[in-house]
């Protein structure tokens, strides 16, 4: 088995604070709009070594965070969604074409599309994240620039998107041709990087519930992303929330839209298969 | 005018003459709160909204002042009640200057 | 400039008041608080104020404030470099004289607000919030 022991990093014992004072994953429910009912813990997919339950982020904050995400009009991520909204009947680069052009109406059309990304593309032979199949579109389609992988615009399309799909369970294949890639996932996921010696599964597997110093840490699953933090005021994509974790452990990041991000992004969502699609979520 | 600056409102449809309900408001707004620096260390300068009013047909429902200790994106929530159908008013006063406005009309039952 | 004495008990005196120069933000609460009531004495019934006990982020923390009655209410963030935070003044078509918002805290500190009342007379509560940083450093 690749997962670490945790009493092997000494330095870790001193961070991590074996919470006595946990409120641990607490038993709310999360309906957004009244209406959406979220699935927020699942049994763990059966390709997932290290946990018996999975469950939401959501369920790691408390009350009054919670309560930000029940309801669109309180959600400080919700601006994006317009923002995202109108960019996609907006035409763009030589082509004179929007996404709306060829893909019309978005709530149709993107139904779902979250739920199974990333996912394989057969004409690239490679897995792609939806960040670079909104890129792919741009470049291919449209004749226009390509975004940033994770700035303002591509988060803003992506939560648009992803918007669609809220309240369908995560649903990303692990095998056939994507096997390869989730597997350097996996790797990626078990690996410790950095001066701290943490890999993924240090925090967000063997002390999701504890609390590393202030901080409540969850199984770090990213079926909210994009997600609005608190901290930054704004939606953030989830490679830029790899970035930071990885950043954390004192070593050198990957880029967003590298190949590592790309894999390790197939493998964590699909340590989310079961559970809703909760984009725009809210996060500290 | 700070960018992409939008105001939100929500209001019932209808209310019962003389009987409280509740108006939940929202603007995107960056509050700049004039305490941050940026990249140079420079301190970025205030530019805030300041105050905030929710009028019905010239009346007073509330006014608010805003200090920068207010977050980004500004929600107040709070309760009016009408006599009649009407316009409400909403404003939104801006450090720069600027005044964003939304109205929205309400039936009495 | 000859150093007497006096004049370097003088310098003495200047820096200690430079040192306690952090302790002007209290000052200034009091300022705040004294040019709201005029220096009226204080009650402490009929004023609700409800802030989370532990904020996981200072940038967004909820707060409402409730005064039947109330004329206006002040919210001060005793603890932040500026500690105003918002003053509701209630109009004639208020459906109460309660409102919510959500306001940023520096770092652990007591939220203070006051209602003015109909009749003149002024009403304090104080909570404390305690802030967490949240969210690691990612």
């Amino acid at each position: 088995m690749k997962r670490t022991g945790l009493l092997q990093a000494a330095g870790l014992i001193g961070l991590i604070a074996m919470a006595t004072t946990a409120t641990a994953q607490d038993d709310n429910q999360l309906v957004v709009n009244g209406e959406i009912e979220m699935i927020t813990d699942a049994p763990a997919p059966e390709n997932i070594g290290g946990l018996k339950t999975i469950y939401s982020g959501w369920r790691f904050r408390q009350s009054e965070m919670q309560a930000l995400q029940m309801d669109d009009f309180e959600n400080p991520g919700a601006y994006a969604i317009d923002e995202g909204v109108e960019m996609w009947a907006t035409a763009e680069g030589s082509e004179g074409k929007s996404c709306a052009s060829c893909h019309e109406d978005i709530e149709d059309s993107m139904a779902g599309v979250r739920a199974v990304y990333p996912k394989w593309n057969e004409s690239k032979g490679q897995v792609m994240t939806l960040a670079q199949q909104i890129n792919d579109c741009r470049t291919e389609q449209m004749g226009a620039e390509a975004w940033k992988y994770d700035g303002g615009d591509m988060t803003s399309m992506e939560a648009a998107i992803s918007l669609q799909s809220r309240g369908m369970p995560v649903n990303v294949a692990t095998d056939g041709p994507v096997a390869e890639t989730w597997a350097k996932g996996e790797e990626i996921y078990y690996t410790r990087y950095g001066q701290l010696e943490l890999s993924c599964a240090n925090c967000h597997e063997d002390n999701y519930d504890n609390y590393i110093r202030a901080d409540h840490l969850s199984q770090g699953q990213i079926n909210g992303f994009p997600a609005f933090r608190i901290k930054t005021g704004k939606l953030t994509q989830t490679h830029n929330r790899f970035k930071g974790c990885v950043r954390d452990t004192r070593a050198e990041t990957f880029s967003p839209g590298s190949d590592e991000f790309v894999a390790l992004e197939l493998y964590v969502a699909s340590r989310g298969n079961g559970l809703s699609v909760e984009a725009p979520s809210v996060r500290p | 005018m700070a960018d992409n600056v939008k105001p939100k409102v929500r209001v019932p449809k209808t209310a019962t003459a003389g009987e409280a309900f509740t108006i939940k408001t929202l603007i995107s707004h960056p509050m700049e709160s004039g305490q941050r620096k940026d990249g140079d260390g420079n301190v970025i300068p205030r530019s805030i909204i300041n105050r905030f009013t929710c009028d019905f047909e010239g009346e007073n429902v509330i006014d608010m002042t805003m200090e920068p200790a207010i977050s980004t994106n500004p929600y107040v929530e709070f309760e009016a009640m009408v006599p009649a159908n009407g316009t409400m008013t909403f404003t939104w006063y801006d450090d720069d200057g600027s005044v964003y406005t939304e109205t929205k009309d309400i039936e009495v039952s | 400039m000859k150093f007497t004495r006096r004049n370097t008990m003088l310098m003495a005196f200047g820096a200690t008041a430079a040192a306690m120069l952090p302790a002007r933000a209290m000052a200034s609460v009091e300022d705040i608080v004294a040019a709201f009531t005029g220096g009226a004495d204080v009650g402490s019934e009929g004023l609700t104020l409800t802030a989370p006990e532990i904020a996981e982020n200072g940038n967004t923390v909820p707060i409402e404030v409730s005064a039947p009655g109330a004329v206006s209410i002040m919210v001060l963030a005793t603890g932040n470099p500026t500690p105003g935070a918002a003053t509701f003044n209630f109009g004639p078509l208020a459906g109460s004289q309660a409102a919510s918002t959500r306001i940023r805290l520096a770092g652990t500190q007591d939220v203070m607000a006051i209602a003015k009342m109909a009749d003149g007379s002024f009403v304090q509560v104080t909570q404390e919030v305690k802030v967490t940083i949240g969210g690691c450093g990612g």
